[in-house]
Parts: C-alpha cells; sequence; structure tokens
C-alpha cells in the first residue's frame, strides 16, 4: 500500500524545484532511411548521453512540438549503444508518425524515457535456451534483444529466432536476417503470409514454423512480440513445447498519453502497460482478463 | 491555534476578509445547482449545498491545463508550472478524502510536478455536509465525516444553534485562521453538539444502502468477471463519459498539442478524458483494447472497487453520487450495481 502523502506540508517551493516528468529532452535524427513503403529507420543523438540508459524492450515518448507525442520501441541494443546512437524503427500509422516520416537528419526531436520493463536478459535470460518469435512490426523491439544476446553469445544457450510478415516486402532488417541464418550459433527461420514471385521461403503464419523449432531444454525461455492477433494463434502453438507459463514473455502494445502511469491509456486490469508492461509473462496475462 | 466558536456573522467576516488578502474558491448556487467558483463576497458562500455539479479536482488537475510551451522552429520545451496560492472553501469530507487519493495517484512512483503545485498552493476548507444529496451514500464508504484524518486544513462544522466550529488541523489552516486569535474557544458542550452533527451525518449521507463492506468489493469483483450485470447496463450505455467527469477520482487525461497564430510557438496541454468515451483504449492503425462498451463499463467499475485497491491502497468510489444523478440512461449507480453482485452471485 502506497502510504499518503501530506501534501499541506509540502511547499510549492519544494515542487517547483521536481524534474518535470513531462519535458523531453532534446535530440537530433543523425540518419534516417526507408525500410518498406510504410517504415523508417531512425537513429538519433540525444543531447545530453547521460539522460540515456535503456534495456531490450523499452520504449520513448517521441515528441514533435506541434504535432504531439507518442510511445515508440528501441530498435537498437544497449551494448551497440551509446547515446549517439539510439535505434527506432516507426510505422508510418497516425499524426505523429506521419510527421516523423517527414525528418531529415539534421532534424531535431524531444524524447522522454526509456519507460518500462525490458526483457530480463540479465537475469532469467542467462544461461537459458532462448526462442524468439517475432510477428511483423514486432520486430522492431526484438532486435534490441536479439542483437544484446549476440553480442552477449556465451553467456545465452541455443538461440531459435523466427520471423513472420505479412508479405515480403513488410521485411524489416534484411542485412541482419542474412546474418542471423549463416551464424552456426543461432537458429533463424522466417515465414510470409502472403509471397510474391521473389520469395523462395516458406510461406504461411508465424505458426506454421513452430513445428519444426527443435528445444533442446524444457527450461527454453520464449520472447514474442507482434500484432495483438497474434499472440492468441501463437500461444496456442506453443503449447505442445510444455514451456514454463512465466517463461514465456511478450510485449503488449496499448495507447500511451504519459508513459509515467498517470493517464490512465494503458492500463490492463491493475496494472499500466507503461509501468508493469509492456513486457508481461504469460502467466502474468493469464491473470489479467483483458490483456490479450 | 485551538478550536474556536463563531456565529455566522463573524464566519461571513472572516471569509470577506480572506477574499480581499488572497484568491478564494467557494460553493456557490448555480441555477437549481451548486458549483464551486471565485468567490467574491461571503454571502455568496452556501455551506448549505447538497452537492457540487463537479468536484473540486478542477483547481488541480483543470479541464484543461498548460504542461508545456514549445517552439516548433528550434524544437525547444519549456515546463509551464501554476503555483498561484488559494483557498478552497466548503470541501465536503467525501472530496477530501477523493483528493487525498489524487494526491497518491500523482505522487506515487512519479512526482507530477503540474498537479502538485496547485495542490500545495492550496490551503483547503472542509466542511461538514448540512443537506445530504438524493443520491449521496458516502456513509456507506466510510466518508462521512472527517474523523480520524488529517489531510485538510481547516474543518469547519456548522452546530444546530446555526453557530460553527472552526477547527485548524494544519500549520496552513492556522494561518489562514489568524483573524480568529480573539475568537471564542470551542467549549466541551458546542465540542460534544458537533460530534452529534458527524453522528447524525452517518445516518443521513447513505441514501443508498451499501449491503457489502467497502473493503469487500476488491474481492466482490474478483468474482464477478462474467456477471451479466455488465452486458446488461452496458447495453443501455451512451458512452459518453458524464460518469467519468463528474467522479472525483476519475483522473485520467488527454494530451495535445495546440499552436499559437504564428505556427511558431505552442503549447502542450492536458485535458480529462474518461475510460467510458468509445476511443480511450484505441491505439493508432485502428486497434481498439477496449472496443466493446460492456468492457469499459466492467471497467469503471473495477477501477473504483478493485485496481485501485491493488495499485494504491484506496477503494476509490468515494459515495458522493453525481455518477448516479448524472447518468442520461441510469445505469450508473455504483451501490445497485455492488448489491447486485452481492445477492446474486454467479
Amino acid at each position: 500500500m502506497i502510504a499518503s502523502i501530506r501534501a499541506s506540508r509540502i511547499s510549492p517551493d519544494a515542487v517547483r524545484a521536481q524534474r518535470d516528468i513531462y519535458l523531453p529532452m532534446g535530440a537530433t535524427a543523425t540518419d534516417v532511411k526507408r525500410l518498406t513503403p510504410w517504415e523508417k529507420y531512425f537513429k538519433f543523438k540525444v543531447d545530453d548521453e547521460q539522460d540515456l540508459d535503456y534495456m531490450p524492450g523499452q520504449f520513448m515518448m517521441v515528441s514533435l512540438p506541434g504535432i504531439g507525442e507518442c510511445p515508440i520501441s528501441v530498435t537498437s541494443s544497449p551494448t551497440r549503444n551509446s547515446g549517439d546512437r539510439l535505434e527506432m524503427v516507426i510505422r508510418n500509422v497516425g499524426s505523429v508518425t506521419r510527421a516523423l516520416h517527414q525528418l531529415r537528419p539534421g532534424d531535431r526531436v524531444g524524447l522522454r524515457g526509456p519507460f518500462g520493463k525490458s526483457f530480463p536478459v540479465n537475469t532469467k535470460m542467462r544461461k537459458k535456451d532462448l526462442l524468439i518469435i517475432c510477428g511483423g512490426l514486432g520486430h522492431v523491439p526484438l532486435k534490441s534483444v536479439i542483437e544484446y544476446v549476440i553480442d552477449e553469445r556465451p553467456r545465452y544457450g541455443h538461440i531459435t529466432i523466427l520471423i513472420g510478415n505479412r508479405s515480403p516486402e513488410n521485411r524489416l532488417f534484411l542485412e541482419q536476417i542474412l546474418d542471423w541464418k549463416q551464424r552456426d550459433d543461432i537458429t533463424c527461420m522466417e515465414t510470409v503470409d502472403v509471397a510474391d514471385p521473389s520469395w523462395g521461403g516458406n510461406v504461411g503464419p508465424i505458426t506454421t514454423l513452430l513445428p519444426r523449432v527443435r528445444l533442446y531444454s524444457t527450461e527454453t525461455i520464449c520472447i514474442i512480440c507482434g500484432p495483438p492477433i497474434m499472440y492468441k494463434y501463437v500461444l496456442r502453438g506453443i503449447e505442445s513445447l510444455e514451456l514454463d507459463k512465466s517463461n514465456v514473455y511478450m510485449s503488449l502494445e496499448r495507447r500511451m498519453r504519459c508513459g509515467v502511469g498517470k493517464c490512465g491509456h494503458c492500463q490492463i486490469n491493475n496494472v499500466y502497460g507503461c509501468q508493469h508492461g509492456p513486457v508481461f509473462t504469460y502467466a502474468d496475462i493469464l491473470r489479467m482478463g483483458e490483456a490479450i | 491555534m485551538g478550536i474556536k466558536l463563531i456565529n455566522q456573522a463573524t464566519l461571513d467576516a472572516w471569509v470577506d476578509d480572506l477574499i480581499t488578502e488572497q484568491t478564494v474558491y467557494g460553493v456557490q448556487a448555480e441555477g437549481d445547482k451548486f458549483a464551486f467558483d471565485r468567490l467574491q463576497k461571503a454571502s455568496a458562500l452556501r455551506l448549505d449545498y447538497d452537492v457540487t455539479i463537479l468536484p473540486p479536482k478542477k483547481y488541480f488537475q483543470p479541464q484543461r491545463e498548460v504542461l508545456m510551451r514549445f517552439n516548433r522552429k528550434t524544437v525547444t520545451f519549456e515546463s509551464a508550472v501554476d503555483s498561484e496560492p488559494f483557498v478552497l472553501f466548503g470541501v465536503h469530507p467525501y472530496d477530501m478524502v477523493a483528493i487525498s487519493q489524487m494526491d497518491k495517484v500523482f505522487t506515487m512512483d512519479h512526482f507530477d510536478k503540474h498537479y502538485m503545485a496547485r495542490r500545495t498552493s492550496a490551503t483547503i476548507v472542509v466542511s461538514s455536509v448540512q443537506t445530504p444529496s438524493p443520491d449521496v451514500f458516502a456513509a456507506c464508504m466510510g466518508n462521512a465525516t472527517m474523523k480520524g484524518r488529517n489531510d485538510h486544513d481547516v474543518l469547519l462544522t456548522k452546530l444546530p444553534d446555526g453557530n460553527y466550529i472552526v477547527d485548524p488541523r494544519s500549520e496552513k489552516g492556522d494561518k489562514l485562521c489568524e483573524a480568529l486569535a480573539e475568537a471564542r474557544e470551542a467549549d466541551a458542550a458546542s465540542l460534544d453538539q458537533r460530534e452529534k452533527v458527524w453522528e447524525a451525518n452517518i445516518e443521513l449521507l447513505r441514501q443508498h444502502e451499501l449491503k457489502v463492506e467497502p473493503e469487500d468489493l476488491p474481492a466482490l469483483l474478483d468474482r464477478s468477471r462474467s456477471h451479466p450485470v455488465w452486458e446488461e447496463k452496458a447495453e443501455l450505455c451512451y458512452s459518453c463519459g458524464s460518469c467519468n467527469f463528474v467522479c472525483p477520482t476519475c483522473y485520467c487525461f488527454d494530451v495535445e498539442d495546440e499552436m499559437s497564430w504564428d505556427m511558431e510557438n505552442g503549447q502542450r496541454v492536458r485535458k480529462w478524458d474518461g475510460c467510458m468515451l468509445e476511443d480511450f483504449a484505441a491505439v493508432a492503425g485502428g486497434h481498439n483494447f477496449r472496443g466493446k462498451r460492456s468492457a469499459r463499463y466492467a471497467h469503471r467499475y473495477y477501477r473504483k472497487g478493485k485496481y485501485s485497491w491493488d495499485m494504491y491502497g484506496e477503494i476509490s468510489c468515494v459515495g458522493c453520487g453525481r455518477c448516479i444523478s448524472s447518468c442520461t440512461a441510469r445505469i450508473a449507480n455504483p451501490v445497485e450495481i455492488f448489491n447486485t453482485l452481492a445477492e446474486d452471485p454467479q
């Protein structure tokens, strides 16, 4: 239980001296690239690098004054990152992201964060086999996880990565995927829902890759991120793998206006997505009615 | 300073004095209802009000509030914090309980200086209820009086003989009551009278009778997820958000950027939002995480009776009854919902 605060004993001056949790820090876009017809890649340099200390799975609030602010996952790994190398991949889907797509290198933005709980790369995932399932844009936050575990490769067991997209032209991070597929210490499989003539790989939803997954340990940690509709099918699909539900992690999207547990939009039952999530375990989610 | 006993004329003179010195917001008539507004003279103060249309939260979290100013060309942001001192005169106990809950919400985990700047700039005079509203059930929620609470600055109670007991409860309260230093100390008999007023309010402020204890609500709601009442009531819900906006413990907000005419400067504002509104949980791209009316309807009751308990240890329905009277469809009576769940378990 949170203790009561005696507001009448706090002076307004003491309040004014506090940090403003809604005030963005300044950052510059140093690189912008188009990845697909819908997504662009951005690299940002934060003015004060010390302000940035993030872990895979966390998100930032990105601001354009006059347009607004929205939550965006970080896609770079802190192992390859300092404040001058914060990477995001942003889909043009709303008013803020549409304006972000107009950015050119050298343009300024506001950033707040990082916010939320990260994937347990330094705790539960250590020494364990990993099964990482990326659906569509879910690949964006999970690239941070994948690069993190690759950079710290000896600390983890076998790594299996599944990547599913609607069509070949939706695929993100093609160079990285090629690298992952060529590595002999990682198993990486890909599928698309609908193929085109250029595609020689698996066709079908991401669940069609699951029968090919070979697990070496029942203590494998599974990490899932994808569109809301995907979770139901993937969770059903991994049932036969008999993983412990507290070893299955997923990142849930929600509407967010503040990132600091005040605005109420991201509430899922008795937790805030921005505070207790966005990363939840399957065991957490079973306790929360409206999570998926 | 001690507890004082004053008559109506002294009270009026005191309030008129306060008005000349600082900003005072007090309850006044608004048509056939009541509202908190800037007080110009003591005679306009209506401490006999039953309930105000909006709760006093609007002074701590205004309907529209500037969080920061920005410049679009330079992409710079500057925090805007409002902390003009003011007196809030005549807050009912249930609303004071709500204010204390909001103090927790806006300071737990992350300190919201915009809310807290306003909150700490306020001196709050709580007034014991003189006229129960037709829908009040604050007594059922344990919020009929200020007994055992130390979150307010002054506690004012009107006695049956027409006199008032003025009880300063904080340093700020002492300061506000300085002008009454010469007034008569409340004697044992008048304090006894005050106790009786409070006891009477515990009987009067239950126009709806809750048949469970407030502490039992979290467990009751926990086992009522699939109760048909959520669907039945939501069938009639207009998703208008009235119950959110009049609720003293609804604090959800939206954030918007507003540009000035020069198209260079602007401000980021926050505005009240409500979980009963259709697109409250919708994200860019179109997915709505609470698109069903019944899901939104149930969410509000779970927030009041369970989630707030889980998150910060409070039942956040304080029993003011505003949602009951503001609901066009007449489906927003928390007592009726909770009693239905208790009497007809599924």
